[in-house]
C-alpha cells in the first residue's frame, strides 16, 4: 500500500466514500419518513390549519426528538452534498478549502437556530 | 485502497476550457441526466434558501403573533419584497424539495432493486421529471390562491 501519511498524504478528495454514501442514505431515509410523518399529520387535521394546530403538532415530546433528529440528518446530508458540489466543480485548493470552510459554518449555524425554534415550541 | 498518486495508472481523459455559454447548451443530456444536474441544482437551492426555511419555521411556530406576521409576509410582502415575490421563494423550495425527493426515492429503488437498464433509468427519470413538475404545479395553484 502507498504510502498516506506525512508529506505524502493526499489532502484533497474524499477517501471515505462507502461511509458517506451510506450516510447519505440512512440520512435521506429518516427525512423522508419525517416528511410522510409531518404530512399526515397536516393532511389529516380538521378544519383550517391554525397557529394552534401547527404548533400543536411539534409539541410533544416525541415530535421534538424526532425533528431534532431529523435537523441533525439533514446537517450531515447537506454537507456531503455540497462538499461533492465544490469536490466536482472547484479545483483551486484555497478556493476549495475556503468555501468548505463556509458551508460548514452556514449548515452548523442553521442547525443551531433550527434547534433553538424546536424547543421554543 | 486504490493508488491514486501512482505514476503507473492511466491516466483519465480530462476536459478542459469548457466554455459553460458555448459548449454547455450543445450538450445533448439523456433524460436521467437532466434529472441528476436538477438533482444537484435543487439541493444547492435548499442550502441556499435554508435560512428562508427555518426563518418560516420560526416565524409560524414561535407565537401566535409571529403566525400572523408570517401569513402577512406571504400576502403584503417584507420591506422593499412584495407578497407575490415572497411566494416566488417559497415556491422555488417547494419545487427543490419534490424534486430532490422524488430523484432521492429513484435513487434508493436503484440501489435496493439493482433494477439500472437503460430503459428503467429513462422511464424513472421522465417519472420524476412529470411527477414533480405537476406537484408543483398544483402546489403553485394552491400558493397563489387559485383554488
Amino acid at each position: 500500500m502507498a504510502v498516506n501519511y506525512g508529506s505524502k498524504r493526499l489532502a484533497v478528495g474524499a477517501h471515505y466514500g462507502l461511509r458517506d454514501w451510506l450516510a447519505q442514505r440512512v440520512t435521506a431515509c429518516l427525512m423522508a419518513l419525517f416528511t410522510v410523518i409531518l404530512l399526515v399529520q397536516v393532511i389529516f387535521s380538521k378544519g383550517p390549519l391554525n397557529y394552534d394546530k401547527w404548533a400543536g403538532i411539534f409539541h410533544g415530546q416525541c415530535m421534538k426528538f424526532l425533528t431534532f433528529v431529523v435537523i441533525v440528518a439533514l446537517l450531515y446530508h447537506a454537507w456531503i452534498g455540497v462538499r461533492d458540489i465544490w469536490m466536482d466543480y472547484i479545483k483551486p485548493v484555497w478556493v476549495r478549502l475556503s468555501l468548505q470552510v463556509l458551508s460548514i459554518v452556514w449548515l452548523v449555524g442553521c442547525a443551531g437556530w433550527a434547534v433553538q425554534v424546536l424547543w421554543r415550541v | 485502497m486504490t493508488d491514486l498518486v501512482s505514476p503507473t495508472r492511466a491516466k483519465r481523459p480530462e476536459f478542459r476550457n469548457i466554455n459553460a455559454l458555448a459548449d454547455l447548451p450543445t450538450y445533448r443530456l439523456p433524460v436521467a441526466g437532466i434529472v441528476s444536474i436538477l438533482h444537484r441544482i435543487s439541493g444547492m437551492i435548499l442550502f441556499l434558501l435554508m435560512p428562508f426555511i427555518i426563518w418560516m419555521f420560526d416565524a409560524s411556530i414561535s407565537s401566535e403573533f409571529s403566525f400572523a406576521r408570517f401569513t402577512q409576509v406571504f400576502s403584503a410582502g417584507v420591506g422593499f419584497l412584495p407578497g407575490w415575490f415572497v411566494k416566488l421563494v417559497a415556491l422555488a423550495i417547494i419545487w427543490g424539495y419534490l424534486h430532490h425527493f422524488i430523484a432521492g426515492v429513484r435513487h434508493l429503488w436503484m440501489d435496493i432493486n439493482h433494477a439500472v437498464s437503460k430503459e428503467f433509468g429513462r422511464s424513472s427519470a421522465l417519472f420524476t421529471l412529470g411527477l414533480g413538475t405537476l406537484l408543483t404545479l398544483v402546489l403553485a395553484a394552491k400558493l397563489f390562491g387559485l383554488y
